[in-house]
């Protein structure tokens, strides 16, 4: 197994409060991983520490064989790591295509040709293309802000909470599309959503109080009734 | 061939400018010429204020140091030199780099902290050039100011109209087509979201610091069209007061439309003009600050997104209105 992305023994602080307290992970190439556990456990600040947006206090985040800790947030992303924020982070006043154009570091053959990709997959984005981003529902903003990191050629996608707010119907749609990239890229999600990390996830790591406490193949998790009680509280 | 290839809205801006270049042939009142000429120049200090305010969500307490910065340099060249048009150029040129310079300095030290930073110092390096304008009277002959000759084509107060009038067209289509490129659409991303557009590759300093030296370019140079109009400069260029005027100007007409700050620029120079000309009627109207404050909290409450900004909406909401019905029919 090569692992693209490798966490050890993390640790980050968010002003003067100790969030990650031990975090070890590995993130296979071609596979999906999802980082679960309860609310505030630590896994937005997780995703957020390896973007770059959290200092690493101690620990190493290596990423393709480079070390990538408290390096500059712009430097990690042109790295090749795309990132879906849980609130999406959608631009507002851009239009739905200038949110994209935006993100797109190349207008080349290829970027275009992913682009086309991702707007078939939601057609909703190019019914909309010439509308504010602001004026978007819950549900396309989501789709847009998933696009806009899938938009270039990125390893890597960190996604936060997709399913979040969203009807269960939109749910069914962000997880096709989730399932459909997972055949093109690799994919760190943070899920609290358990069928849904379920039907995604290749493997999982558990993260409780700021430590990662469990980790398996997603298979055995679904067979373990009381360890996804004890940490998910999932019966 | 031309004109069939450019967008409705930039035929209608260009139509405007026509207009406005044939009214000083109609118009003969100097007065009326004069306070058009000031809109031009006002006009296109307010865009520049825009750019930060509106586009990039920078806020400066202290743009006026930039316009200062203009008016200054070029006066005291035109001062200390002859007033021929190669001096008047070389003028230019060392306001603008000059006004260049202290925009980066100021970026730099500034904008990687949060905005309010960048406020505070504009307003500190404002106070600095004005106090040195006062103080250094061997060169700027302080409060009192002095006057200085401008080459010879330039005394007519219609060539500075015009002259004023295509500067600001050149420059308000210089900075819409710098607004609607991929810089522009960065710069929007960073108002409205920072952190976001770190997190998707780009050195936000960069882009910040870049639009603040446009930006002060800009007004240094809307203070060098100021100084040529009244041929005199005092230390009034450097006053807050210039600030909070450019700021009016910006916020009533809309930020973030380039074409508000222009119409924002007219209405506050007419309200100024307007004003004063009631200081008779009650003494109110010589505290015309109380009225613009007055102003200012009404436009704000009532239309948050400026005059232009406000219209485009209504456009935008009346013309989503428009496809239920059209589906219907």
């Amino acid at each position: 197994m090569s692992s693209l992305l490798k966490l050890s023994q993390v640790e980050a602080y968010i002003q003067q409060f100790h969030i990650l307290h031990d975090i070890n992970f590995e993130v296979p190439k071609g596979e999906v991983t999802v980082l679960l556990g309860r609310n505030g456990a630590g896994k937005t600040t997780t995703l957020r520490t390896i973007m770059g947006l959290n200092p690493v206090s101690k620990g190493s985040i290596v990423f393709k064989d480079e070390e990538i800790s408290n390096q500059k947030p712009h430097l990690i992303a042109n790295k090749g790591i795309g990132y879906v924020p849980e609130d999406q982070g959608i631009f507002g006043d851009l239009t739905v295509g200038e949110n994209l154009r935006v993100a797109m570091k190349r207008e080349d053959q290829e970027t275009t040709e992913r682009l086309e990709w991702i707007l078939d997959l939601f057609p909703d984005l190019k019914k909309f293309w010439k509308k504010p981003g602001g004026q978007l529902s819950g549900g396309q903003k989501q789709m847009l802000a998933i696009s806009r990191a899938y938009v270039n050629e990125n390893d890597l996608l960190l996604i936060d909470e997709p399913s979040k707010g969203l009807a269960p119907i939109v749910v069914e749609k962000v997880m096709e599309t989730i399932l459909q990239m997972k055949e093109k890229t690799t994919i760190l999600l943070v899920e609290q959503n358990f069928l849904m990390a379920s039907k995604i996830g290749d493997r999982f790591y558990i993260i409780d109080d700021g430590q990662t406490v469990h980790n398996g193949l997603m298979g055995e998790l679904k067979q373990d009734k009381a360890l996804m009680k004890k940490y998910l509280g999932v019966s | 061939m031309i004109l069939k290839s450019m967008s409705k809205s930039n035929l209608i801006y260009l139509g405007v400018a026509v207009i406005l270049l044939i009214l000083p042939f109609i118009l003969t009142g100097r007065s009326v010429q004069f306070m058009i000429t000031q809109i031009f120049i006002f006009a296109i200090f307010a865009m520049s204020y825009d750019l930060l305010l509106g586009y990039t969500g920078i806020i400066s307490f202290g743009h006026a140091m930039f316009f200062g910065i203009g008016a200054y340099t070029t006066a005291i060249f035109m001062d200390r030199y002859d007033a021929s048009f190669g001096a008047l150029l070389v003028a230019i040129l060392v306001a603008v780099l000059f006004a260049a310079i202290v925009s980066f300095i100021v970026g730099v030290l500034t904008l990687r902290l949060k905005s309010h930073f960048y406020a505070m110092l504009t307003l500190a390096f404002a106070g600095l050039f004005l106090v040195a304008a006062e103080k250094w009277r061997s060169l700027t002959q302080g409060n009192d100011g002095f006057t200085f000759k401008v080459p010879e084509f330039l005394r007519d107060s219609t060539t500075i109209y015009i002259v004023s009038l295509v500067c600001l067209v050149l420059i308000f289509f210089g900075l819409r087509r710098m607004t609607q490129s991929p810089f522009g659409r960065v710069l929007v991303a960073i108002r409205e979201n920072e952190e976001r557009t770190i997190s998707l590759g780009f050195k936000v300093l960069h882009y910040k610091v870049l639009v603040s030296v446009v930006s002060g370019i800009v007004a240094s140079f809307a203070g060098v069209l100021y100084m040529l109009s009244l041929r005199f400069v005092n230390t009034s260029v450097f006053a807050t007061d210039v600030t909070i005027d450019v700021l009016l100007m910006t916020i009533i007409g809309g930020v973030g439309t380039l074409v508000g700050p222009i119409l924002g620029a007219a209405l506050i120079e007419l309200a100024h003009h307007w004003i004063s000309g009631l200081a008779n009627v009650h003494w109110i109207f010589e505290r015309w600050i109380i009225l613009y404050g007055t102003v200012y909290i009404l436009v704000v409450i009532f239309f948050p997104l400026g005059l232009v900004g406000t219209i485009r909406s209504k456009l935008s909401n009346g013309s989503k209105q428009k496809i239920p019905s059209k589906k219907a029919g």
